[in-house]
């Protein structure tokens, strides 16, 4: 049978190092195979996050050969298995253990968004058309793949002055509902630091959700602050014509 | 005895899927200082997972759907084994419980005039499942986390409950530890609701995330509560079969109700033969024993299972109705389900047993214990309708919320937990570690699946099922044994030591059911009793409870429903 060097990360937050494990390589398999494999018959200690296995819950975020990836959807086939795979836990959070990251400093941010405000005296009628740009926001796994990736986190570690891509998201899903009626566009400019985000689209490319999080939810967000609080004539207009 | 953190609260939900949520935002609604224990990261629940959609007798596709045409296709679903005033409210409240979803944010898939879209399904009458393409449980679960935390709900996430504690009879608290440090935590509770989900890792082939362990039967179990109709382990009819490393995964449902159609090798439509008036969506039990026939019969497909099609829709029609499916086989099967067929097979996938509950507030026989949601029995009978799960959560978790909150508002003082108590539980999590000689719980985990894949599963008899009895005999002695290497923080061969002792309880409730049920019903079938017995099996129940330290197994006359309910029935 065909096998598969693999060099994952194994340490906590004092450190850590690489080790070394040959496993069997069968067809169709997942990085997160790997890890079990690894799990059941070497070291069932090796800490990794993961619940459904089929790219359904966001939870075995790691980095396959340097790349931010699930490790239940990275085809070993699609590696390069003539030297050693690598796999490492998520660069922009702490470690716990191994490929477990502390996520934590997510939930908090999610808890300071205004949550859904619907509209008063709505009859809940909604049209597909208009449903469907929240509904692309709301297809998000919660990863964090994209807020792994994001230079503002991940090199310039902006915590707490920067929600990232992910709640970047979360806040267009809520603007965008066709009957939400609260405001998060001071929040937006001034908590959520959407100035800092540069448009790189680094975020877009590692959704595995294949949201357009740059094109769709950031970048129409940004004008939403811009003609808030920079754009006069606009300010005037919606005075007139009301919010949205 | 090592220092340890205690939070007191009126009531405590263990699981943050489906039901915990909903239960734990009703039970705060009601005044209640509420908090939630759950062993992933919040909005990771198995819940997360489901697709097809939830059934609720809304009638905005078809006119004349009702709460009685769905409390019908419940019943005879579940083989008329379901607990009737369950399956009546359940038919009665979902559509409530759906548009206050929406009223918390959920974003339906629409009609045309705007309303809330429904899709057909296996076994129900009218199109009847609301769904957000096929991620319903996703949406389910943010909507439901959301309003959450933002009703002051305490969480607790990555936190693993080991035992519930108990001030004589009545339940007073729970033990649990962080995974992220090993490090134990005391919950003090008024009440305590049981919601943590299903049991299909005790099988090898499975279409459920690594926390169903049937965690939460085996700690109502241990304190005292009854097993309900362990025996009745809903088989999908369609997971995925190759390759090797996906096989179980689920393919959802929908994919039948979107106009999926099932052939064998010969490309012969089998549903003709073994249903041919409701055809692809007849109920999951009688698929899944086509499937298995006509495989047994050498007509299986490459990889030994059946070809399920959808390719005949608009490529673009199948990746907006199944989206999820589409990527699913694309990068995991190389098959692009738009251009030609999906190989399936059965996979273990729900428990419609589990712990027994007072229908009307989901209170087991422990005082101040209660269940919701795929942990608890009743609803569902012999067979769930695909979609009756999701609002089954939604209806039970809120009933079990509201009475656990009535039940904590109702104790002039809190229980008391008992020092010694807590050392011997922290003391009985730790046993492993201790263990020098014995076997790695991968191993014994292994076992089990394979025991209870070979000799429990989709098609029993007594010789099998003897064989499996026996099997796990040998298990729980291992397990006695098992022994964890490395530290505490963050060990999952630890964790799965754990898990291993509540999949051996629901195991071996699942074999002993399954012996005694001398008949086939719904999902539990018996080579050597084909038949369905009416007079004798269709009138009873079994109960599992523990007996000083081992299981006993038994009956309880079946509840039977009211004349006007029994007259739904048969007018239809
Ligand atoms: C792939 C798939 C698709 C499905 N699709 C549908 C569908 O379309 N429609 C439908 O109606 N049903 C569907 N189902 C069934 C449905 O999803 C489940 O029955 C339901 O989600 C169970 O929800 P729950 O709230 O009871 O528990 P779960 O969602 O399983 O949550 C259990 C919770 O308990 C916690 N927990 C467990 N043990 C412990 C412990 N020891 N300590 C602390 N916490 C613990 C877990 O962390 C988790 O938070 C599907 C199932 C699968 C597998
Ligand atoms: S586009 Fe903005 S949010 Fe996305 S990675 Fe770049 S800077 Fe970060
Ligand atoms: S937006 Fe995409 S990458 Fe970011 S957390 Fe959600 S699913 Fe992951
Ligand atoms: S395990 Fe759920 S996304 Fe990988």
């Amino acid at each position: 049978m065909a096998e598969a060097t693999f060099r994952v990360f194994r340490g906590d937050k004092n450190g850590g190092e690489e080790v070394e494990y040959t496993v069997p390589v069968t067809e169709g398999m997942v990085v997160l195979d790997v890890i079990h494999h690894i799990q059941g018959y070497t070291d069932p200690d090796l800490a990794c996050r993961w619940n459904c296995k089929a790219a359904k819950c966001g939870s075995c975020s790691a980095e396959v050969n340097g790349k931010p990836s699930l490790m239940c959807k990275t085809r070993l086939d699609h590696l390069p298995l003539d030297r050693p795979v690598t796999v490492h836990p998520l660069k922009a959070f702490p470690v716990i253990k191994d490929l477990a990251t502390d996520v934590s400093w997510n939930f908090e941010v999610n808890k300071k968004i205004k949550p859904f405000t619907p509209k008063p005296d709505t009859d809940w009628v909604m049209y597909q058309p208009d449903v469907e740009r929240a509904q692309e926001f709301r297809k998000c796994i919660e990863c964090f793949l994209c807020q792994n990736v994001c230079h503002v986190l991940r090199e310039h570690d902006k915590h707490d002055n920067f929600i990232g891509p992910r709640f970047l998201v979360r806040v267009a899903s809520l603007e965008m509902h066709p009957l939400d009626n609260g405001n998060r566009l001071e929040y937006l400019k001034d908590e959520a630091g959407i100035a800092l985000c540069n448009i790189t689209k680094c975020c877009t490319e590692a959704c595995p959700e294949e949201i357009h999080i740059t094109d769709n939810s950031i970048i129409p967000l940004k004008e939403r602050v811009v003609d808030e609080y920079y754009d006069p004539l606009m300010r005037l207009l919606r005075k007139f014509f009301g919010k949205k | 005895m090592e220092k340890f953190e205690t939070h007191e609260y009126d009531v405590i939900i263990i699981g943050a899927g489906g039901a915990g949520l909903r239960a734990a935002i009703e039970a705060s609604n009601k005044g209640c200082s509420t908090a939630i224990v759950c062993k992933s990261l919040l909005g990771k629940a198995h819940t997360v997972m489901a697709e097809g959609g939830v059934a609720a007798a809304m009638g905005n596709m078809e006119g004349e759907d009702n709460w009685k045409t769905h409390f019908c296709d419940t019943i005879r679903g579940g083989k008329f084994m379901n607990n009737w005033r369950m399956a009546e409210l359940h038919a009665k409240e979902a559509p409530d419980r759906i548009r206050e979803l929406e009223q918390w944010g959920a974003v339906f898939d629409r009609t045309p005039e705007g309303k809330i879209n429904q899709r057909p399904f296996g076994g129900h009458t009218h199109k009847r499942l609301c769904h957000v393409g096929d991620r319903t449980g996703l949406e389910l679960i943010r909507t439901l986390q959301d309003k959450g935390v933002h009703s002051g709900i305490d969480v607790y996430m990555e936190c693993t409950v080991s035992q519930l504690l108990k001030d004589g009879e009545k339940v007073s608290g729970a033990l649990a530890y962080w995974r992220e440090t090993g490090r134990f935590v005391v919950f003090k509770a008024k009440a305590i609701i049981i919601c943590t989900g299903g049991l299909g890792r005790a099988y090898k082939i499975t279409s459920n995330s690594w926390e169903c362990t049937g965690d939460g039967i085996g700690l109502a179990y241990e304190a005292g509560a009854e097993l309900l109709d362990a025996e009745f382990v809903q088989f999908h009819p369609t997971g995925m079969v190759w390759p090797p490393g996906v096989q179980g995964i689920l393919v959802t449902e929908a994919v039948r109700g979107e106009g999926g159609i099932l052939r064998n090798s010969e490309g012969f439509r089998i549903m003709e033969k073994y249903d041919p008036e409701r055809m692809e969506l007849s109920t999951r039990d009688v698929v899944a024993k086509a499937i298995y026939h006509e495989v047994k019969g050498g007509r299986g497909s490459e990889h030994g299972g059946m070809y399920l099609d959808i390719s005949h829709r608009p490529a673009e029609y199948i990746k907006k109705k199944l989206p999820s499916m589409y990527m699913q086989f694309m990068e995991l099967a190389d098959v692009d389900i738009t251009k030609g067929p999906m190989e399936v097979g059965p996979t273990t996938h729900y428990t419609m047993g589990g712990i027994r509950v007072e229908p009307e507030t989901a209170a087991t026989r422990v005082p101040g214990l209660y269940a919701g949601g795929e942990a608890a029995a009743g609803m569902h009978g012999a067979n769930r309708l695909g979609g009756n799960s999701l609002s089954d959560l939604l209806v039970f978790g809120r009933r079990a919320g509201l009475s656990a909150a009535e039940h904590a508002q109702g104790l002039s003082a809190a229980p008391t937990v008992d020092a010694g108590q807590i050392e011997d539980a922290a003391n009985s999590a730790l046993e492993p570690f201790n263990s020098k000689e014995g076997d790695d719980p991968y191993a014994i985990h292994r076992d089990l699946q394979d025991n209870m894949q070979d000799y429990v599963g989709i098609m029993r008899s007594e010789d099998d099922l003897k064989k499996g009895i026996d099997g796990l005999e040998q298990i729980k002695q291992r397990l006695k044994t098992v022994r964890t290497d490395g530290s505490r923080p963050f060990n999952p061969g630890w964790h799965l030591a754990l898990e291993l002792r509540a999949m051996v309880v629901i195991s071996e409730a699942i074999a002993r059911g399954a012996l005694q049920r001398k008949e086939s019903r719904g999902a539990h079938t018996r080579l050597d009793y084909p038949e369905t017995d009416a007079e004798t099996y269709g009138k009873i129940n079994s109960i599992a409870a523990k007996s000083g330290k081992d299981m006993d197994v038994s009956t309880a006359p079946l509840p039977q429903m009211p004349d006007e309910l029994k007259k739904l029935l048969e007018d239809k």
